[in-house]
């Protein structure tokens, strides 16, 4: 008799652990983000009119984009991080501080970034100048397409950047 | 069979009695819970607590009438709907953002109570776990609060405070600690937007809400069998000690009656609390109101800088005094090293810390350190205050480092 009710209290037991789990793939289900979020189309940015050291911020999947055309003059003017389209030199990148991504504002007279939350400094390539960041800014994935650069697409200079592992 | 009166009147004491055992549950949880005398103005802080848990309740019921939890519309129907066209609306957000503003000073005084005078062991470990559960979850439910208003500091902070989530860099330990997933799963987005609106909504006010109501009675729970502690640390036999209370020996029982008589205490001790609460409440709640918060979230527009709330700010200055890694780790130990007091204190002294040697410069070197984590944490991050907060972080850590041999050391008191 008490290996019959010990049983099926194991088989009870099975069961609703069983509707547990399932119950828990459903919550966590619940909070992934949704297809609509997921399928965020790309950004499509014209740089034919940009200027030298002007930044631009781009919205790309609800986070800013850096998009900037680095002057000659620039000290990180031959960063290997930079992307070229045409015969100038883009600065791309996603515009939230690796440290704990607040938006850093861009001084064009120091060619820098600064955050303003903790302090961090970037060089106008997206590379570390001051902790606490601790690691340059995030290239997104790019495609160049004659003047326009398409954010979202994984391009020809994107992959040998990300090759040369420099995105991230 | 349980006995019924049938000429008992509907709804009388005995009426009650037969079928709710009223006067049992009296005896129960009020009349015959006995309570040291030795105890000061400190020991009512727990009923201050619930009180100020009861305003946010009450005052949080009337905002959910109107606040709409939609990032085109949340920001109007606090500062709009709210605060100008509800009739005393005003009143219940200003009640609501001062007591969550003041519940965790009380929070605090509560807990350096506890420590103070040994609270936390002899029987007491589970008190003190409960009560940190309830610190750490009172720290989500106000966080989660933060963002509703959909202000400038709300959406910032979400992004801050999310982005811990993602772990280590990527470049630590072979990015096996780092999950950006997670914080997408979190936010239900790639950055705070209407699905982390919605679900930080129902964090707030319903699941911990729903876990802050259950935690709160096992913390009562805990205090039942071991009893509050004493001035002394003193060793009660509160069986004893309220056999001669029933006996008519007052004066010479050591303990009192929960009800009546050491709630009148309480509740003087509430008076004078509340006094003060709703001087705030009128006179002064711009502390608890952000300006910065009064500009809508702006997803491409971060604040010149961004601070948490004064409760926070300590374990904010941990967080920001390393580099992100180190800082990681130093935050992490600051969140989880409280609920480990119990056990790192090896002294068997159940005793205020000015009878217990060095813990009681221990103690009182926490507090200062605390409060100087705290001031440095809204000081924004340039020139000397940088060094002070690296100084302040390490104070911290090395703190809890040498505490098991501070206390360990520690002669008994006593030595019955």
């Amino acid at each position: 008799m008490s290996d019959r009710r010990d049983f099926m209290g194991k088989v009870l037991g099975a069961w609703a652990g069983l509707g547990a789990l399932g119950a828990l793939y459903a919550a966590k289900r619940t909070w992934d983000p949704l297809p609509s979020v997921k399928a965020a189309g790309k950004t499509v940015v014209d740089v034919s009119g940009a200027k030298e050291n002007e930044l631009h911020t781009e919205l790309w999947r609800g986070k800013p984009v850096f998009v900037m055309k680095v002057s000659p003059n620039d000290p990180a003017h031959k960063d290997k991080r930079l992307v070229q389209i045409g015969n100038d030199k883009f600065f791309v990148a996603i515009g939230l501080c690796t440290h704990l991504g607040c938006i850093p504002t861009y001084f064009p007279e120091k060619h820098k970034f600064i955050c303003p939350c903790h302090g961090g400094q970037f060089n106008s390539a997206g590379e570390v100048l001051k902790s606490p960041p601790p690691k340059p800014l995030v290239i997104p994935p790019f495609k160049v397409e004659g003047t326009k650069l398409v954010l979202g697409e994984e391009g020809e200079q994107y992959k040998k950047l990300k090759a040369a592992g420099v995105v991230a | 069979m349980a006995h019924f009166d049938p000429n008992a009147r509907p709804f009388s004491h005995k009426w009650l009695n037969e079928r709710l055992a009223i006067d049992t549950l009296e005896k129960v949880l009020a009349k015959e819970y006995w309570i040291p005398k030795n105890i000061n103005f400190l020991w009512a802080m727990g009923m201050v607590l619930a009180t100020t848990f009861g305003l946010l309740l009450i005052s949080g019921i009337f905002l959910l009438m109107y606040y709409i939890p939609d990032t085109k519309q949340a920001f109007d129907s606090v500062n709009h709907t709210i605060m100008q066209e509800v009739g005393y609306g005003w009143l219940w957000r200003h009640i609501h953002g001062v007591a969550a503003s003041i519940v965790f000073l009380i929070i605090y005084i509560h807990m350096f109570t506890g420590i103070y005078y040994g609270s936390y062991k002899r029987g007491r470990e589970l008190i003190w776990l409960s009560g940190m559960l309830l610190f750490v979850t009172f720290s989500a439910e106000a966080f989660a609060g933060y963002v509703l208003p959909w202000g400038q500091m709300s959406y910032w902070a979400g992004m801050v405070i999310t982005n811990l989530f993602e772990g280590f860099s990527s470049d630590f330990l072979g990015g096996h600690l780092h999950f950006p997933g997670l914080v997408e799963w979190i936010r239900g987005n790639y950055v705070p937007s209407q699905a982390f609106l919605g679900r930080f909504f129902m964090l707030h006010v319903v699941l911990l809400p729903l876990v802050i109501i259950g935690l709160i009675v096992l913390h009562f729970g805990a205090l039942r069998i071991p009893h509050v502690n004493n001035q002394d640390g003193e060793e009660i036999d509160f069986e004893a000690e309220a056999e001669k209370w029933k006996a008519g020996l007052r004066k010479e029982s050591k303990v009192i009656p929960f009800k009546p008589v050491f709630l009148s205490k309480d509740v003087f001790v509430l008076g004078i609390y509340l006094t003060f609460f709703f001087y705030l409440v009128f006179y002064h709640f711009e502390f608890a109101m952000d300006p910065v918060n009064f500009d809508p979230a702006n997803p491409l527009k971060t604040p010149p800088h961004i601070y948490p709330e004064w409760y926070f700010l300590w374990s904010y200055e941990v967080l920001r005094a390393f580099p992100k890694n180190p800082g990681l780790i130093a935050f992490g130990f600051a969140q989880v090293i409280f609920f480990l007091l119990p056990f790192l204190d090896r002294s068997p002294n159940v005793a205020p810390a000015n009878r217990r040697g060095l813990f009681k410069i221990w103690f009182w070197v926490l507090l200062i350190d605390m409060v100087g984590l705290t001031i440095l944490g809204k000081l924004p991050p340039v020139g000397i205050y940088t060094p002070f907060g690296k100084a302040f972080a390490y104070i911290f850590i090395a703190l809890w480092l040498i505490l098991p041999f501070i206390t360990k050391a520690e002669k008994p008191i006593g030595g019955k």
